[in-house]
Protein backbone atom coordinates (compact mmCIF):
# COMPACT_ATOMS: atom_id res chain seq x y z
CA UNK A 1 0.00 0.00 0.00
CA UNK A 2 2.64 2.25 0.82
CA UNK A 3 6.30 1.91 -0.91
CA UNK A 4 9.16 4.33 -0.82
CA UNK A 5 11.97 3.23 -3.22
CA UNK A 6 15.24 4.51 -2.58
CA UNK A 7 13.81 7.84 -1.39
CA UNK A 8 16.01 11.56 -0.64
CA UNK A 9 14.52 13.96 0.87
CA UNK A 10 16.86 17.30 0.91
CA UNK A 11 15.39 20.71 1.80
CA UNK A 12 16.28 24.40 0.15
CA UNK A 13 18.85 24.45 3.17
CA UNK A 14 20.80 22.04 2.34
CA UNK A 15 19.69 19.75 4.98
CA UNK A 16 18.77 16.00 4.18
CA UNK A 17 15.73 14.66 5.95
CA UNK A 18 15.62 11.49 4.17
CA UNK A 19 18.50 9.63 2.36
CA UNK A 20 18.09 6.57 0.40
CA UNK A 21 15.22 5.07 1.96
CA UNK A 22 13.10 2.05 1.19
CA UNK A 23 9.99 0.73 2.75
CA UNK A 24 7.19 -1.23 2.21
CA UNK A 25 4.09 -1.43 3.92
CA UNK A 26 1.52 -4.40 2.39
CA UNK A 27 -2.06 -3.65 2.02
CA UNK A 28 -4.12 -4.32 5.55
CA UNK A 29 -0.87 -4.33 7.52
CA UNK A 30 0.00 -2.57 10.49
CA UNK A 31 3.53 -0.87 11.36
CA UNK A 32 5.47 1.38 13.29
CA UNK A 33 8.06 4.02 12.93
CA UNK A 34 10.24 4.93 15.25
CA UNK A 35 12.93 6.93 15.84
CA UNK A 36 14.85 10.03 17.83
CA UNK A 37 13.38 13.90 17.12
CA UNK A 38 14.50 14.73 13.75
CA UNK A 39 15.17 11.63 12.44
CA UNK A 40 12.84 11.84 9.51
CA UNK A 41 9.60 10.00 10.58
CA UNK A 42 7.92 13.01 9.85
CA UNK A 43 9.26 13.92 6.77
CA UNK A 44 8.34 10.07 5.75
CA UNK A 45 4.58 10.78 6.49
CA UNK A 46 4.52 14.39 4.69
CA UNK A 47 5.92 12.57 1.53
CA UNK A 48 3.19 10.41 1.99
CA UNK A 49 0.62 12.89 2.15
CA UNK A 50 2.12 14.49 -0.98
CA UNK A 51 2.68 17.55 1.55
CA UNK A 52 6.06 17.56 0.27
CA UNK A 53 7.82 15.76 -3.02
CA UNK A 54 10.52 13.88 -2.36
CA UNK A 55 13.63 15.18 -4.29
CA UNK A 56 15.42 11.61 -5.33
CA UNK A 57 13.83 8.38 -5.71
CA UNK A 58 9.69 7.36 -6.28
CA UNK A 59 7.07 7.34 -3.63
CA UNK A 60 3.91 4.80 -4.16
CA UNK A 61 0.84 4.72 -2.54
CA UNK A 62 -2.05 2.78 -3.05
CA UNK A 63 -0.70 1.89 -6.35
CA UNK A 64 -0.22 5.46 -7.18
CA UNK A 65 3.61 6.69 -7.78
CA UNK A 66 2.90 10.34 -6.16
CA UNK A 67 5.65 11.84 -8.50
CA UNK A 68 3.37 11.86 -11.51
CA UNK A 69 0.27 12.80 -9.51
CA UNK A 70 -0.63 16.44 -10.54
CA UNK A 71 -1.40 19.27 -8.27
CA UNK A 72 -5.14 18.98 -9.25
CA UNK A 73 -5.59 15.40 -7.96
CA UNK A 74 -3.81 15.57 -4.93
CA UNK A 75 -6.89 16.63 -2.86
CA UNK A 76 -8.63 13.46 -4.15
CA UNK A 77 -5.75 11.44 -3.32
CA UNK A 78 -5.46 12.85 0.42
CA UNK A 79 -8.92 11.85 0.71
CA UNK A 80 -8.33 8.26 0.85
CA UNK A 81 -5.49 8.52 3.88
CA UNK A 82 -6.80 9.60 7.30
CA UNK A 83 -4.11 11.49 9.50
CA UNK A 84 -3.97 12.13 12.85
CA UNK A 85 -1.96 14.48 14.84
CA UNK A 86 0.35 14.61 18.09
CA UNK A 87 -1.72 17.97 19.40
CA UNK A 88 -5.08 16.34 17.32
CA UNK A 89 -5.59 20.05 15.49
CA UNK A 90 -9.50 19.98 16.54
CA UNK A 91 -11.09 22.97 15.62
CA UNK A 92 -11.73 24.24 18.95
CA UNK A 93 -14.92 26.91 17.84
CA UNK A 94 -16.54 23.89 16.06
CA UNK A 95 -18.10 20.55 18.38
CA UNK A 96 -17.12 17.32 17.96
CA UNK A 97 -19.67 16.41 15.85
CA UNK A 98 -19.05 19.57 13.57
CA UNK A 99 -14.80 18.73 13.94
CA UNK A 100 -15.67 14.80 12.66
CA UNK A 101 -18.22 15.96 9.44
CA UNK A 102 -15.49 17.94 8.15
CA UNK A 103 -13.76 14.80 5.76
CA UNK A 104 -17.24 14.45 5.30
CA UNK A 105 -18.12 17.57 4.17
CA UNK A 106 -15.50 18.18 2.13
CA UNK A 107 -16.33 14.72 0.02
CA UNK A 108 -20.04 16.09 -0.70
CA UNK A 109 -21.64 13.58 1.73
CA UNK A 110 -25.58 13.78 1.81
CA UNK A 111 -26.63 15.21 5.27
CA UNK A 112 -28.37 12.11 6.17
CA UNK A 113 -25.34 9.79 5.05
CA UNK A 114 -23.18 12.12 7.17
CA UNK A 115 -25.05 12.21 10.45
CA UNK A 116 -24.70 8.19 9.98
CA UNK A 117 -21.32 8.06 9.92
CA UNK A 118 -20.17 10.76 12.07
CA UNK A 119 -22.12 8.77 14.72
CA UNK A 120 -20.47 5.64 13.93
CA UNK A 121 -17.33 7.05 13.99
CA UNK A 122 -17.72 8.87 17.75
CA UNK A 123 -19.61 5.82 18.70
CA UNK A 124 -16.55 3.46 17.86
CA UNK A 125 -14.28 5.68 19.69
CA UNK A 126 -16.70 5.99 22.70
CA UNK A 127 -17.60 9.83 22.12
CA UNK A 128 -20.73 9.58 21.09
CA UNK A 129 -22.55 11.27 23.91
CA UNK A 130 -20.01 14.36 23.77
CA UNK A 131 -20.84 14.69 20.17
CA UNK A 132 -22.47 18.66 20.71
CA UNK A 133 -19.39 19.16 23.20
CA UNK A 134 -16.53 21.71 21.96
CA UNK A 135 -12.99 19.89 22.33
CA UNK A 136 -11.85 22.86 24.45
CA UNK A 137 -14.13 21.05 27.20
CA UNK A 138 -12.51 17.72 26.57
CA UNK A 139 -9.47 15.73 28.26
CA UNK A 140 -6.61 15.44 26.65
CA UNK A 141 -6.99 11.65 25.54
CA UNK A 142 -10.93 12.50 24.75
CA UNK A 143 -9.76 15.26 22.08
CA UNK A 144 -7.21 12.55 20.87
CA UNK A 145 -10.30 10.13 20.25
CA UNK A 146 -11.74 13.26 18.34
CA UNK A 147 -8.82 13.35 15.95
CA UNK A 148 -9.03 9.77 15.69
CA UNK A 149 -12.69 9.67 14.49
CA UNK A 150 -12.57 12.60 12.02
CA UNK A 151 -9.32 10.33 10.58
CA UNK A 152 -11.38 7.66 10.06
CA UNK A 153 -15.21 8.75 9.42
CA UNK A 154 -14.59 8.75 5.20
CA UNK A 155 -13.13 5.21 6.03
CA UNK A 156 -9.92 5.54 4.23
CA UNK A 157 -7.51 3.12 3.01
CA UNK A 158 -4.66 4.48 4.74
CA UNK A 159 -4.43 5.69 8.93
CA UNK A 160 -1.61 8.01 9.12
CA UNK A 161 -0.74 8.84 12.85
CA UNK A 162 2.24 11.38 14.16
CA UNK A 163 3.37 10.61 17.47
CA UNK A 164 -0.16 10.29 18.10
CA UNK A 165 0.42 9.39 21.84
CA UNK A 166 2.77 12.45 22.51
CA UNK A 167 0.83 14.47 24.94
CA UNK A 168 -0.62 11.07 26.72
CA UNK A 169 0.33 9.25 30.17
CA UNK A 170 0.75 5.19 29.67
CA UNK A 171 -2.40 4.16 30.10
CA UNK A 172 -4.12 6.71 27.75
CA UNK A 173 -1.44 5.60 25.11
CA UNK A 174 -1.83 2.11 25.38
CA UNK A 175 -5.81 3.09 24.68
CA UNK A 176 -4.75 4.77 21.94
CA UNK A 177 -2.96 2.34 20.16
CA UNK A 178 -5.39 -0.76 20.63
CA UNK A 179 -8.06 2.00 18.63
CA UNK A 180 -5.27 1.71 15.76
CA UNK A 181 -5.24 -2.16 15.88
CA UNK A 182 -8.99 -2.41 15.53
CA UNK A 183 -9.26 -0.22 12.69
CA UNK A 184 -6.47 -2.26 10.95
CA UNK A 185 -8.22 -5.46 12.12
CA UNK A 186 -11.10 -4.23 9.73
CA UNK A 187 -8.50 -3.82 6.51
CA UNK A 188 -7.55 -0.41 7.22
CA UNK A 189 -4.15 -0.03 6.35
CA UNK A 190 -1.79 1.87 9.40
CA UNK A 191 1.45 3.37 9.39
CA UNK A 192 1.67 5.15 13.35
CA UNK A 193 5.49 7.31 13.57
CA UNK A 194 6.22 7.23 17.69
CA UNK A 195 8.89 7.60 19.92
CA UNK A 196 7.11 5.38 22.73
CA UNK A 197 9.75 1.76 21.82
CA UNK A 198 8.51 0.40 25.53
CA UNK A 199 4.59 1.03 24.54
CA UNK A 200 4.86 -0.45 20.96
CA UNK A 201 7.70 -3.49 21.67
CA UNK A 202 5.31 -5.87 22.50
CA UNK A 203 2.55 -4.86 20.53
CA UNK A 204 3.55 -7.50 17.87
CA UNK A 205 3.49 -5.21 15.00
CA UNK A 206 6.58 -4.25 12.75
CA UNK A 207 9.10 -1.51 13.93
CA UNK A 208 10.41 0.55 11.26
CA UNK A 209 13.47 2.47 12.85
CA UNK A 210 14.91 5.79 11.30
CA UNK A 211 18.42 7.41 12.55
CA UNK A 212 19.51 10.53 10.62
CA UNK A 213 17.32 9.61 7.76
CA UNK A 214 17.91 6.09 7.45
CA UNK A 215 16.45 2.87 8.31
CA UNK A 216 19.17 1.46 10.80
CA UNK A 217 16.24 -1.71 11.31
CA UNK A 218 13.40 -2.40 10.68
CA UNK A 219 10.97 -6.18 10.01
CA UNK A 220 9.33 -3.89 7.05
CA UNK A 221 11.52 -2.51 5.55
CA UNK A 222 12.96 -3.10 2.12
CA UNK A 223 11.30 -3.69 -0.84
CA UNK B 1 -17.81 1.99 12.68
CA UNK B 2 -19.03 0.52 9.30
CA UNK B 3 -16.81 -1.71 7.17
CA UNK B 4 -13.51 -0.27 6.02
CA UNK B 5 -12.82 -0.40 2.32
CA UNK B 6 -11.64 -3.42 0.42
CA UNK B 7 -7.77 -2.80 0.56
CA UNK B 8 -6.95 -1.23 -3.25
CA UNK B 9 -10.34 0.98 -3.66
CA UNK B 10 -7.69 3.60 -4.11
CA UNK B 11 -9.57 6.20 -5.82
CA UNK B 12 -8.30 9.24 -7.63
CA UNK B 13 -11.29 10.94 -8.21
CA UNK B 14 -13.94 12.75 -6.46
CA UNK B 15 -16.52 10.33 -4.08
CA UNK B 16 -19.31 12.40 -3.64
CA UNK B 17 -20.30 13.58 -6.90
CA UNK B 18 -21.97 10.42 -7.81
CA UNK B 19 -24.88 11.87 -7.06
CA UNK B 20 -26.71 14.44 -9.43
CA UNK B 21 -27.37 17.00 -7.50
CA UNK B 22 -24.29 17.02 -6.02
CA UNK B 23 -23.18 20.16 -6.63
CA UNK B 24 -26.41 21.96 -5.90
CA UNK B 25 -25.79 20.09 -2.72
CA UNK B 26 -22.38 21.66 -2.46
CA UNK B 27 -23.55 24.89 -2.80
CA UNK B 28 -26.20 25.24 -0.52
CA UNK B 29 -24.05 23.51 2.16
CA UNK B 30 -21.32 26.55 1.32
CA UNK B 31 -24.01 29.06 0.94
CA UNK B 32 -25.60 28.38 4.85
CA UNK B 33 -22.32 27.41 6.43
CA UNK B 34 -20.90 31.11 5.25
CA UNK B 35 -24.96 32.79 6.20
CA UNK B 36 -23.97 31.10 9.55
CA UNK B 37 -20.41 32.42 10.23
CA UNK B 38 -21.92 36.28 9.19
CA UNK B 39 -24.70 35.71 11.28
CA UNK B 40 -22.23 34.54 14.35
CA UNK B 41 -20.26 37.89 14.35
CA UNK B 42 -23.10 40.06 13.64
CA UNK B 43 -21.88 43.63 14.63
CA UNK B 44 -18.78 42.64 12.49
CA UNK B 45 -20.77 41.49 9.29
CA UNK B 46 -23.09 44.78 9.74
CA UNK B 47 -20.07 47.44 9.83
CA UNK B 48 -18.83 45.93 6.79
CA UNK B 49 -21.87 45.96 4.72
CA UNK B 50 -22.56 49.40 5.92
CA UNK B 51 -19.10 50.92 5.05
CA UNK B 52 -19.86 49.24 1.66
CA UNK B 53 -23.63 50.70 1.73
CA UNK B 54 -22.56 53.91 2.45
CA UNK B 55 -19.90 53.49 -0.71
CA UNK B 56 -22.69 52.74 -3.00
CA UNK B 57 -25.39 55.20 -1.57
CA UNK B 58 -23.60 58.07 -2.17
CA UNK B 59 -23.22 57.58 -6.03
CA UNK B 60 -26.51 56.45 -6.28
CA UNK B 61 -28.45 59.08 -4.57
CA UNK B 62 -26.15 61.40 -6.04
CA UNK B 63 -27.97 59.51 -9.53
CA UNK B 64 -31.37 59.96 -8.31
CA UNK B 65 -30.99 63.40 -7.35
CA UNK B 66 -29.53 64.30 -10.73
CA UNK B 67 -32.48 62.12 -12.46
CA UNK B 68 -35.08 64.53 -10.79
CA UNK B 69 -33.72 67.23 -11.90
CA UNK B 70 -33.43 65.99 -15.45
CA UNK B 71 -37.32 65.17 -15.10
CA UNK B 72 -37.89 68.65 -13.36
CA UNK B 73 -36.83 70.82 -16.22
CA UNK B 74 -37.97 67.58 -18.86
CA UNK B 75 -40.74 69.70 -20.77
CA UNK B 76 -39.48 73.43 -20.05
CA UNK B 77 -38.11 73.33 -23.80
CA UNK B 78 -41.24 72.31 -24.88
CA UNK B 79 -43.06 75.43 -24.66
CA UNK B 80 -39.97 77.52 -26.10
CA UNK B 81 -40.60 80.43 -28.39
CA UNK B 82 -38.12 82.47 -30.66
CA UNK B 83 -38.62 85.96 -30.37
CA UNK B 84 -37.54 87.73 -33.88
CA UNK B 85 -36.98 91.35 -33.43
CA UNK B 86 -37.48 93.40 -36.60
CA UNK B 87 -35.67 96.61 -37.69
CA UNK B 88 -37.66 99.81 -36.42
CA UNK B 89 -38.47 100.88 -39.80
CA UNK B 90 -40.16 97.79 -40.55
CA UNK B 91 -43.81 98.27 -41.09
CA UNK B 92 -46.57 95.90 -39.48
CA UNK B 93 -47.75 94.58 -42.83
CA UNK B 94 -44.44 93.57 -43.59
CA UNK B 95 -44.22 91.63 -40.46
CA UNK B 96 -47.35 89.92 -41.38
CA UNK B 97 -45.98 88.82 -44.38
CA UNK B 98 -42.54 87.71 -43.03
CA UNK B 99 -45.26 85.73 -40.40
CA UNK B 100 -47.26 84.03 -43.28
CA UNK B 101 -43.75 83.31 -45.02
CA UNK B 102 -42.34 81.95 -41.98
CA UNK B 103 -45.46 79.73 -41.20
CA UNK B 104 -44.48 77.81 -44.12
CA UNK B 105 -41.05 76.81 -43.12
CA UNK B 106 -41.05 73.11 -41.79
CA UNK B 107 -39.04 73.97 -38.80
CA UNK B 108 -42.01 76.42 -37.83
CA UNK B 109 -45.21 75.35 -36.62
CA UNK B 110 -46.24 78.93 -35.43
CA UNK B 111 -45.44 82.58 -36.07
CA UNK B 112 -47.27 85.37 -34.56
CA UNK B 113 -47.35 89.16 -35.07
CA UNK B 114 -47.05 91.42 -31.93
CA UNK B 115 -47.31 94.71 -34.16
CA UNK B 116 -45.46 98.10 -32.75
CA UNK B 117 -48.98 99.61 -31.08
CA UNK B 118 -49.30 96.21 -29.03
CA UNK B 119 -45.79 96.01 -28.18
CA UNK B 120 -45.99 99.45 -26.80
CA UNK B 121 -49.44 98.64 -25.24
CA UNK B 122 -47.89 95.60 -23.35
CA UNK B 123 -45.11 97.40 -22.14
CA UNK B 124 -47.32 100.08 -20.61
CA UNK B 125 -49.12 97.22 -18.79
CA UNK B 126 -45.46 96.64 -16.93
CA UNK B 127 -45.44 98.48 -13.86
CA UNK B 128 -43.10 101.70 -14.04
CA UNK B 129 -42.24 101.52 -17.46
CA UNK B 130 -45.92 103.75 -18.15
CA UNK B 131 -44.01 107.14 -17.55
CA UNK B 132 -41.21 106.67 -19.58
CA UNK B 133 -43.04 105.52 -22.51
CA UNK B 134 -45.65 108.15 -21.57
CA UNK B 135 -42.65 110.54 -23.50
CA UNK B 136 -43.25 108.58 -27.20
CA UNK B 137 -46.57 108.89 -26.88
CA UNK B 138 -45.81 110.01 -31.06
CA UNK B 139 -43.10 108.16 -31.53
CA UNK B 140 -43.01 104.56 -31.00
CA UNK B 141 -39.30 102.84 -30.10
CA UNK B 142 -40.64 99.90 -29.80
CA UNK B 143 -40.18 97.28 -33.05
CA UNK B 144 -42.61 94.85 -34.56
CA UNK B 145 -41.88 91.31 -33.09
CA UNK B 146 -42.57 88.09 -34.53
CA UNK B 147 -43.25 85.12 -32.40
CA UNK B 148 -41.99 81.83 -33.52
CA UNK B 149 -42.71 78.54 -31.82
CA UNK B 150 -40.12 76.40 -33.49
CA UNK B 151 -40.97 72.88 -34.28
CA UNK B 152 -37.92 71.58 -33.50
CA UNK B 153 -37.19 69.76 -30.81
CA UNK B 154 -34.81 70.49 -27.91
CA UNK B 155 -33.13 73.57 -26.69
CA UNK B 156 -29.80 72.46 -27.71
CA UNK B 157 -29.80 70.94 -30.69
CA UNK B 158 -27.88 71.79 -33.72
CA UNK B 159 -31.31 72.11 -35.98
CA UNK B 160 -32.36 74.90 -33.27
CA UNK B 161 -28.55 76.49 -33.90
CA UNK B 162 -29.40 76.06 -37.57
CA UNK B 163 -33.13 77.78 -37.24
CA UNK B 164 -31.59 80.54 -35.25
CA UNK B 165 -28.33 81.22 -37.87
CA UNK B 166 -31.38 81.29 -40.68
CA UNK B 167 -33.68 83.88 -38.91
CA UNK B 168 -30.77 85.61 -38.11
CA UNK B 169 -29.73 85.82 -41.91
CA UNK B 170 -33.46 86.99 -43.12
CA UNK B 171 -33.79 90.82 -44.62
CA UNK B 172 -35.42 93.59 -41.76
CA UNK B 173 -34.47 90.74 -39.36
CA UNK B 174 -32.25 92.85 -36.28
CA UNK B 175 -32.28 90.10 -33.96
CA UNK B 176 -33.56 86.96 -32.90
CA UNK B 177 -33.61 85.56 -29.57
CA UNK B 178 -33.88 82.25 -28.55
CA UNK B 179 -35.80 82.87 -25.17
CA UNK B 180 -34.58 79.71 -22.93
CA UNK B 181 -31.15 80.11 -23.90
CA UNK B 182 -30.45 79.77 -20.28
CA UNK B 183 -31.35 76.02 -20.59
CA UNK B 184 -29.35 75.12 -22.98
CA UNK B 185 -26.60 76.76 -20.04
CA UNK B 186 -28.62 74.19 -17.45
CA UNK B 187 -28.15 70.92 -19.48
CA UNK B 188 -24.67 71.59 -19.94
CA UNK B 189 -24.05 72.03 -16.13
CA UNK B 190 -25.81 68.44 -15.41
CA UNK B 191 -23.89 67.05 -18.38
CA UNK B 192 -21.05 68.20 -15.81
CA UNK B 193 -22.39 66.87 -13.01
CA UNK B 194 -23.32 63.38 -14.59
CA UNK B 195 -19.61 62.67 -15.33
CA UNK B 196 -19.01 63.63 -12.38
CA UNK B 197 -21.10 61.82 -10.52
CA UNK B 198 -19.96 59.10 -12.48
CA UNK B 199 -16.35 59.72 -11.64
CA UNK B 200 -17.43 59.41 -7.84
CA UNK B 201 -18.93 55.96 -8.81
CA UNK B 202 -15.92 54.22 -10.49
CA UNK B 203 -13.68 55.34 -7.44
CA UNK B 204 -16.13 54.50 -4.75
CA UNK B 205 -16.71 50.94 -6.52
CA UNK B 206 -13.16 50.51 -6.27
CA UNK B 207 -12.80 51.27 -2.26
CA UNK B 208 -15.75 48.88 -2.15
CA UNK B 209 -13.59 46.16 -4.04
CA UNK B 210 -10.47 47.49 -1.46
CA UNK B 211 -13.10 47.19 1.66
CA UNK B 212 -13.85 43.68 0.51
CA UNK B 213 -11.20 42.06 -0.49
CA UNK B 214 -9.29 43.15 2.96
CA UNK B 215 -12.42 42.08 5.22
CA UNK B 216 -11.78 38.31 3.13
CA UNK B 217 -7.96 38.67 3.72
CA UNK B 218 -8.82 39.03 7.28
CA UNK B 219 -10.74 36.21 7.32
CA UNK B 220 -8.71 33.87 5.47
CA UNK B 221 -6.18 34.87 7.82
CA UNK B 222 -8.62 34.40 10.92
CA UNK B 223 -9.21 30.68 9.61
CA UNK B 224 -5.71 29.71 8.64
CA UNK B 225 -5.80 26.47 10.86
CA UNK B 226 -9.06 25.54 9.58
CA UNK B 227 -8.14 25.67 5.65
CA UNK B 228 -4.72 23.80 6.73
CA UNK B 229 -7.14 21.03 8.14
CA UNK B 230 -9.13 20.91 4.97
CA UNK B 231 -6.72 20.70 2.61
CA UNK B 232 -4.81 17.90 4.53
CA UNK B 233 -8.28 16.22 4.12
CA UNK B 234 -8.92 16.75 0.53
CA UNK B 235 -10.59 19.76 0.19
CA UNK B 236 -10.00 21.20 -3.16
CA UNK B 237 -9.03 25.16 -3.91
CA UNK B 238 -12.75 25.13 -5.01
CA UNK B 239 -13.71 24.20 -1.41
CA UNK B 240 -12.04 26.41 0.38
CA UNK B 241 -12.91 29.42 -2.15
CA UNK B 242 -16.82 28.94 -1.84
CA UNK B 243 -17.56 30.35 1.57
CA UNK B 244 -15.05 33.21 0.85
CA UNK B 245 -16.76 33.88 -2.30
CA UNK B 246 -20.46 33.45 -0.86
CA UNK B 247 -19.37 35.99 1.95
CA UNK B 248 -18.44 38.15 -0.59
CA UNK B 249 -21.32 38.36 -2.69
CA UNK B 250 -23.27 38.59 0.69
CA UNK B 251 -21.51 41.26 1.87
CA UNK B 252 -22.02 43.35 -1.31
CA UNK B 253 -25.76 42.42 -1.54
CA UNK B 254 -26.49 43.60 2.18
CA UNK B 255 -24.30 46.97 1.45
CA UNK B 256 -26.77 47.44 -1.76
CA UNK B 257 -29.35 47.32 0.72
CA UNK B 258 -28.29 49.16 3.09
CA UNK B 259 -27.36 51.79 0.33
CA UNK B 260 -31.04 51.27 -1.10
CA UNK B 261 -32.25 52.23 2.87
CA UNK B 262 -30.20 55.12 2.47
CA UNK B 263 -31.05 56.63 -0.41
CA UNK B 264 -34.75 56.25 0.60
CA UNK B 265 -34.39 57.98 3.68
CA UNK B 266 -32.48 60.58 2.55
CA UNK B 267 -35.43 61.34 -0.23
CA UNK B 268 -38.15 60.67 2.43
CA UNK B 269 -36.47 63.58 4.12
CA UNK B 270 -35.81 65.82 0.98
CA UNK B 271 -39.59 64.98 0.25
CA UNK B 272 -41.61 67.75 2.45
CA UNK B 273 -39.49 70.69 1.40
CA UNK B 274 -39.72 69.79 -1.74
CA UNK B 275 -43.34 69.65 -2.19
CA UNK B 276 -43.11 73.10 -0.54
CA UNK B 277 -41.07 74.18 -3.36
CA UNK B 278 -42.91 72.92 -6.21
CA UNK B 279 -46.24 73.98 -4.64
CA UNK B 280 -44.83 77.79 -4.96
CA UNK B 281 -44.28 76.92 -9.02
CA UNK B 282 -47.09 75.48 -11.08
CA UNK B 283 -46.45 72.11 -8.95
CA UNK B 284 -46.79 69.07 -11.41
CA UNK B 285 -43.15 67.97 -10.18
CA UNK B 286 -42.99 64.50 -7.97
CA UNK B 287 -39.98 63.94 -6.21
CA UNK B 288 -39.07 60.08 -7.00
CA UNK B 289 -36.78 57.94 -5.76
CA UNK B 290 -34.80 54.50 -6.82
CA UNK B 291 -37.53 53.12 -9.44
CA UNK B 292 -37.61 49.13 -9.50
CA UNK B 293 -35.04 48.81 -12.29
CA UNK B 294 -32.35 50.96 -10.38
CA UNK B 295 -32.86 49.12 -7.20
CA UNK B 296 -32.17 45.97 -8.71
CA UNK B 297 -29.04 47.66 -10.69
CA UNK B 298 -28.05 48.73 -7.00
CA UNK B 299 -28.33 45.54 -5.36
CA UNK B 300 -26.84 43.83 -8.46
CA UNK B 301 -23.53 45.98 -8.64
CA UNK B 302 -23.25 45.39 -4.70
CA UNK B 303 -23.49 41.62 -5.04
CA UNK B 304 -21.15 42.29 -8.13
CA UNK B 305 -18.23 43.82 -6.41
CA UNK B 306 -18.64 42.13 -3.29
CA UNK B 307 -18.05 38.81 -5.28
CA UNK B 308 -15.56 40.65 -7.48
CA UNK B 309 -13.42 41.99 -4.29
CA UNK B 310 -13.47 38.59 -2.60
CA UNK B 311 -12.24 36.75 -5.52
CA UNK B 312 -9.35 39.16 -6.47
CA UNK B 313 -8.42 38.76 -2.70
CA UNK B 314 -8.87 35.17 -2.24
CA UNK B 315 -7.22 33.90 -5.09
CA UNK B 316 -4.04 35.61 -4.11
CA UNK B 317 -3.88 34.87 -0.46
CA UNK B 318 -5.41 31.30 -0.31
CA UNK B 319 -2.46 30.29 -2.57
CA UNK B 320 0.00 31.11 0.22
CA UNK B 321 -1.59 28.42 2.74
CA UNK B 322 -0.15 25.09 2.75
CA UNK B 323 -0.56 22.42 5.18
CA UNK B 324 2.04 21.57 7.68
Amino acid sequence: MIEFHDVTKRYANGHEALRNVSLRVESGAMAFLTGHSGAGKSTLLRLTTLLERCTKGQVLVGGHNLNRLSRRRIPYFRRNIGVVFQNHRLLMDRTVFDNVALPLVIAGFSHAELGRRVRAALDKVGLLGKRRAYPVTLSGGEQQRVGIARAVVHRPSILLADEPTGNLDPDLSREIMDLFASFNEVGVTVLIATHDTTLIRDMGYDILTLKDGSFVHGTAGGP
Amino acid sequence: MARAPEPGSFSLSPTGSRRAHAWLVRHLQSFFYTLGLLARAPLASFLTAAVIGMALALPAGLYVLLNNVQDATRGWDGSNEISLFLSIDAEDREAEAMAGRLRGWSEVSDARVITRAAALEEFRGLSGFSEVLGAFANDNPLPAVVVITPAVEGADSSAMDALLDRLNGLPKVEHAQFDLAWLKRLYALLGIVERGVLVLGVLLAAGVLLVVGNTMRLGIENRRQEIEIAKLFGATDAFIRRPFLYSGLLYGALGGIFAWLLVWICFMLLGEPVQRLTALYSGGFQLHTLNPLASVVLLLTGAVLGLMGSWLSVGRHLAAIEPS
